[in-house]
């Protein structure tokens, strides 16, 4: 498959896709944290940068197979996002982007004085055995375990949570146990892409996963639309695509971005597949509400 | 040593205050993290560093900072987020507010370079000495201005009408604009007064540390806004304070801990306050209703 796909699909295209795959991973993770359960999580990339760093240095200095390596990366982001996952059930919105904001900084800064991580030099030598298969055939997974749990008693539980908590609870929900397993399932999610982007890329660096990251991964699951499995990998899309499609502008590409950014959220203001419902498209036309 | 780690703490604090009041009346009123109010004290250190640069005074130039930010305050206002209020959910104002952050700090970069340009000599630093403390004449200035534009602020928030209006929007916009106030002029004079007080802020930083470049926004706005939510969000006392004991917390941190921890010490103590006091220090506990 590897052989076949060097040979026959551009080098350029096939990182293209590879990214897209990680993408994927991450954003779902967040997609389960903060556009299922509703949870505003600032600080996705510092999830990533505990499965990066971890597996880097299980395979490189302890010569863990791939596989073991990545799992153990993905299991450590997942124990942190539990612990993160604990103080939510007293801080609400914007208290709690706060946290995972500043939990985020406090990882980075951690490696960059992390002396078996290579400290602010970044971490080199990393094997490269993350590949298109092994990305898509876990992107196929995890859409495929989504799925199933946004379709079982646990989704519909957290769905609930992000449209009313007080009511959830009322119905029987144990929204604590239901938020710190999103919080849980959903760092899970972002170690994996922080492995699979450490084996990919040979190299990492603590500023790689600095602030601007995780707004990257909120973008792409915001812009999809929230809670959306095919909302989401559009988001990503459309995201990992756009750097590069807008490389024409050179350096207006940044600036092009940020303008596109306003832009698709005055006229798609939930999202590109928000509640795309044909009952709602009749209200807009329907009539015009005045709200402030 | 302490005593002047006090002060130095204060200086810096009080810059945080400044620019964390401008996150704290904007969300108090519209509940949104305003993300590109990094990049608008970035414009202000820039504008201050170009009038000087220019030959003006630099309290003229301090002023010409301030009008220049309170107008792009008003038009981010206008263009990002006045289209989406109302009809979309929060986050949506968000990414938005990220938009213009990253347009904002672009467009700085490709005007200007990504390098640090470094300010002319504008105030000779002449050394106080307070019995066995020193404080420098700019550490003065810092802390004189800043601390008499919250004086006015509180003033007039809590004295004139626009303050007045302003009160009552933060406790409900719609019943405000039933009783005849014109929100969306409130709300525009909101971000107008939040930003010139970060355009303040960013040329104080800018001489003090003798540094402006296009990205200083980033971390300076992740700072204010740990100071506004330490504060109690909303609150406007509350983003003082917290603007002052995040500043002093950061360095003495540095002082008597480690330097190269510096960013993480203040995020690290402010996720442990919020574990104590989850609305803040000064913000009040409001109850969830169906």
């Amino acid at each position: 498959m590897e052989a076949f796909l060097a040979q026959n699909v551009d080098g350029y295209y096939l990182r293209i896709m590879i990214f897209i795959g990680i993408n994927i991973i991450l954003a779902l993770g967040l997609n389960l944290i903060t556009g299922v359960t509703g949870q505003l999580s600032m600080g996705h990339a510092g999830f990533m940068s505990l499965g990066a760093y971890t597996s880097a240095i299980l395979s490189v200095h302890f010569g863990t197979p791939f596989f073991l390596a990545i799992i153990a990366g993905a299991l450590l982001a997942a124990l942190f996002g539990f612990l993160i996952g604990i103080p939510t059930l007293r801080l609400d919105g914007d208290y709690l982007a706060m946290v995972t904001i500043g939990f985020a900084e406090i990882i980075r800064v951690f490696f960059l004085n992390f002396e078996p991580g290579g400290k602010a030099v970044g971490f080199s030598g990393i094997p490269q055995e993350t590949t298109f298969t092994t990305v898509w055939i876990i992107v196929i997974v995890v859409i495929i375990l989504n799925t199933k749990l946004f379709n079982s008693r646990v989704g519909r539980s957290l769905f609930a949570i992000r449209e009313n908590e007080i009511a959830a609870e009322a119905c029987g929900i144990n929204t604590t146990r239901m938020k710190v397993l999103a919080f849980t399932v959903g760092s899970l999610l972002g170690g994996l892409g922080g492995g699979l982007y450490a084996h990919y890329m040979y190299y990492i660096n603590p500023q790689d996963f600095g602030f601007m990251k995780s707004i990257e991964i909120l973008n792409m699951v915001v812009l999809g639309g929230m809670g959306s499995i095919p909302g989401t990998i559009i988001g990503v899309i459309i995201l990992t695509l756009a750097p590069e499609v807008l490389r024409v502008v050179a350096e207006y590409r940044l600036l092009v971005y940020g303008a596109l950014l306003v832009i698709l959220m005055i006229f798609r203001p939930n999202g590109l597949l928000g509640d795309v419902r044909i009952y709602d498209l009749k209200k807009r036309w329907g009539k015009k509400e005045v709200k402030i | 040593m302490f005593w002047e780690q006090l002060i130095n703490g204060l200086t810096l604090g009080s810059t945080y205050a400044l620019i964390a009041l401008g996150y704290t009346m904007v969300y108090g009123i519209v509940q949104l993290i305003n993300f590109a109010h990094g990049e608008i004290y970035m414009f202000g250190a820039f504008v201050g560093l170009f009038l000087v640069m220019a030959g003006m005074n630099i309290f003229i130039a301090l002023l010409g900072a301030m009008i220049f930010c309170m107008l792009l305050g008003m038009l981010v206002e206008r263009v990002a987020y006045r289209p989406l209020r109302g009809k979309s959910s929060r986050l949506s104002a968000l990414i938005s507010a990220i938009g213009v952050s990253i347009f904002l700090s672009t467009l700085m970069a490709l005007y200007r370079g990504t390098n640090t340009t470094r300010y002319p000599e504008v105030l000779g630093s002449t050394t106080y000495n307070l019995g066995s403390i020193q404080i420098s004449s700019l550490q003065i200035i810092i802390l004189v201005v800043s601390g008499l534009l919250m004086v006015g602020l509180q003033v007039m928030i809590q004295k004139t009408r626009l303050g007045k209006a302003m009160r009552a929007c933060s406790q409900d916009l719609e019943a405000s604009s039933l009783m005849g106030i014109n929100v969306n002029r409130v709300i525009s004079a909101t971000f107008a007064i939040g930003s010139a007080l970060a355009a303040a802020g960013g040329l104080m930083v800018g001489i003090y540390y003798n540094a402006v470049w296009p990205y200083m926004g980033t971390m300076a706005g992740m700072k204010a806004f740990a100071a506004a939510v330490l504060g109690g969000i909303g609150s406007v006392p509350g983003a003082m304070i917290g603007g002052l004991c995040l500043g002093v917390m950061e360095i003495m941190g540095v002082a008597y801990l480690s330097s190269s921890y510096k960013d993480a010490i203040a995020f690290a103590i402010l996720i442990l306050v919020l574990f104590i006091r989850p609305q803040g220090l000064m913000g009040q506990k409001t109850s969830k209703k169906v």
